[in-house]
């Protein structure tokens, strides 16, 4: 969990450092020691692992496994510019990911939907994921089931908060009119082609995008028997 | 005359109307347009949904569905939740089919824990999601009634649906927005009394079904009303991601507890009901049909149950719930605490970390899918390692399936909008999220 208030790319011990900061003015409350009452960090303990380095799935080997290998060496055979499309292929957990680049999202979209090997006819979802921290931290998530075949493919383009451009699948799956639309609102990537790019839960004068990392949650603090509760992106809590 | 503010678009100009400047807009539109507003608060519109209309006549030649008007940031909040906590809010995005929401959830932190729920744990969730599908249904058919004006329909589905309720009720504490099934297995056990309620309750059901079939199976005016109104084919629904009774109202039958089976599905015994007609009238006879074959997989289910844990055997990630009523109510049973406090210092670690700090999940992300009564369910979990979820996201069956409604309605007569809303059954909490 990231966000400005807790980067996670500090490391903990400067934290305890600023903290534990011996030469403050006097006017300052009086710095805390210990265990107990140490701020910034979130994590009281210091047990818990403080700094995590950004996952990045490493690349499957082959075989991939199960329905895995027939899928990517179908699309292979279909897409002609395969190898620049598809950067990197993860199998993980029991799920095939193609992290593809986002200008090849729109035929890959096509190639997938059409050809007779793959069949992947419905867009179960579309979504996004900010991976704040990283140079493109914009991903749009693509989640297709071939109903022909039952099977599943996930495909995953990254695009920066500076270019948020992706193109458009709609053209190539109507459903993904109202989820790109949703996928703009909540994380500002912008589907290049669709028909009507607007706000869809959010209100249409609404600035920014929520569902970014750097976007509070918001919330007021609420009185219990005295006590104030701060909101809860602002509460004291393990990471 | 003050303009409505606008702005340019692709589409041409937009206006954009919030806070009752109407009239405002429609001045500035010099043609013969008749433009509705429909709803979001509106007896028929099943929710806050609103639609704007363009009317010819009687004849609706445009229309524009409008959702967000229950947008509560569901997905936003779980972020700032421990793993455990999700539930409690992600059962409330589609408070209708809790049960399913928490499943498709639970599913997807298990798979990235890389963790099975027992056997008697699962078969509890098939139970509950089995139970929550009719409940759910009767919420559809009741105020489709409502909607067209047969208000018996809708008095005797909700009595029918206060009777899924009440059991629900006994197993969980709660009749709507539950947080029962957790990441792990469920909360707690069924209580003893609980299969012989449940047979009562399926004895209710069937009658209740029977009454339903009297009343409103033949009856002409509901059949008039629903027949050839709101077609959408298999192509259509596919193309839209149409997913559940929709579907299989228009002939395919399509449905994840056959076809990507999950929970142990492929062993019930049941069948997937479809129908060919693709309208209205087909989606009420698919969603009726599916209530029997609920009710058979739940006596499947209570044939089945055998005693046995209820939650992984994992002291990291099993949540301490060890709950009885006491003479103050609910709570941690006194032998739980004696153990905790008296006799084992692990079990006092395990339940102070997880209840203040939780389980941590290793990074990844998986889709998992339940078919939930509204079509596909799908949840988008993204774990970065941490105790909390670093995104959910839910493909809710509600907010896919109302982009058809265009199709369904347009160049039909405005007072067949109605029960295509009905039937399409899109419930706003959980399209809003």
């Amino acid at each position: 969990m990231t966000g400005p208030e807790n980067p996670t790319d500090q490391p903990a011990g400067e934290v305890e450092k600023a903290t534990v900061f011996s030469d403050a003015p006097a006017d300052l409350p009086a710095p805390k020691h210990g265990m107990f009452g140490v701020e910034g960090s979130g994590d009281t303990t210091g047990f818990g692992g403080l700094v995590r380095e950004p996952w990045n799935p490493p690349p499957a080997q082959r075989p991939y496994g199960g329905y895995f290998d027939e899928v990517v060496d179908a699309l292979a055979a279909a897409y002609p510019q395969f190898d620049a499309a598809v950067e990197k292929v993860v199998v993980d957990r029991g799920e095939l990911t193609l992290h593809v680049a986002r200008e090849h999202v729109r035929e890959l979209a096509q190639v997938l939907r059409d050809d007779p090997a793959l069949r992947f006819e419905l867009l179960s979802s579309v979504s996004g994921v900010d991976y704040l921290g990283t140079r493109n931290r914009l991903h749009a998530v693509y989640h297709l089931t071939s109903m022909t075949y039952r099977r599943r493919v996930r495909l995953e383009a990254a695009v920066s908060v500076e270019d948020p451009h992706l193109p458009s699948v709609t053209a190539v799956y109507p459903t993904a009119d109202w989820q790109e639309r949703e996928t703009y609102d909540m994380f500002g990537i912008v589907f290049d082609g669709h028909p009507a790019l607007t706000r869809i839960l959010m209100p249409d004068d609404w600035d920014g995008f929520p569902q970014r990392k750097d976007y509070p949650l918001g919330g007021i603090p609420v009185q219990y028997k005295g006590a104030t509760i701060p909101p809860p992106d602002e509460r004291r809590a393990y990471r | 005359m003050r303009e409505a503010p606008s702005r340019q678009t692709t589409e041409g100009k937009v206006y954009n109307v919030t806070g009752g400047d109407w009239e405002d807009v429609l001045g500035e539109i010099r043609d013969d347009r008749i433009v509705v507003n429909f709803g979001p608060q509106h007896p028929s519109s099943h929710g806050v949904l609103r639609l704007v209309f363009e009317l010819e006549g009687e004849t609706v030649t445009d229309c524009r569905p409008v959702i967000g008007y229950l947008h509560t940031g569901i997905e936003k909040n779980t972020e700032f939740r421990t793993w455990t906590q999700g539930v409690t809010f992600l059962t409330r995005a589609d408070y209708l089919s809790s049960f399913f929401n928490e499943t498709v959830y639970c599913l997807g932190v298990e798979q990235l824990l890389g963790v099975e729920a027992p056997a008697r744990a699962q078969l509890i969730r098939v139970l509950m999601m089995e139970m929550n599908r009719v409940s759910s249904h009767w919420t559809t058919i009741g105020p489709t009634g409502m909607e067209l004006g047969a208000l018996t329909v809708m008095t005797n589905s909700m009595r029918a649906r206060e009777k899924c309720l009440d059991v629900f009720e006994l197993i969980t504490g709660l009749r709507m927005n539950h947080a029962y099934i957790r990441p792990g297995g469920v909360a707690q056990d069924l209580p003893e009394d609980a299969p012989e309620k449940i047979r009562d309750w399926i004895k209710e059901m069937q009658r209740e079904l029977a009454e339903l079939d009297r009343l409103v199976g033949a009856q002409p005016i509901w059949v008039n009303r629903l027949k050839d109104v709101g077609w959408l084919g298999v192509d259509g629904c596919i193309a839209l991601g149409i997913t559940g009774p929709l579907l299989r109202a228009a002939g395919l039958p399509w449905d994840l507890r056959k076809t990507e089976p999950y929970l142990g599905y492929e062993t019930f015994d049941f069948e997937v009901p479809t129908d060919d007609r693709g309208d209205s009238w087909s989606r009420f006879v698919v969603r009726v049909a599916e209530m029997h074959e609920s009710l058979k997989i739940v006596e499947q289910v209570l044939d089945r149950l055998e005693p046995g844990p209820t939650m992984v055997d994992d002291p990291k990630v099993a949540w301490p719930a060890h709950l009885s009523i006491g003479p103050d109510g609910m709570g941690n049973s006194l032998e739980h605490v004696q153990k905790i406090m008296a006799t084992s210092m692990e079990s006092l670690i395990h339940h102070f970390k997880l209840v203040t700090e939780g389980f941590r999940v290793p990074p990844g992300q998986t889709y998992t899918t339940v078919e939930a009564p509204r079509g596909v369910l799908g949840a988008h979990v993204v774990s970065d390692g941490g105790t909390r979820p670093y995104r959910v996201h839910f493909r809710e069956p509600s907010f896919v399936n109302i982009q058809c409604l265009p199709a369904l309605v347009e160049g039909g007569l405005l007072s067949d909008v109605i029960p295509c809303i009905a039937s399409v059954d899109s419930l706003m909490g959980g399209c809003d999220r």
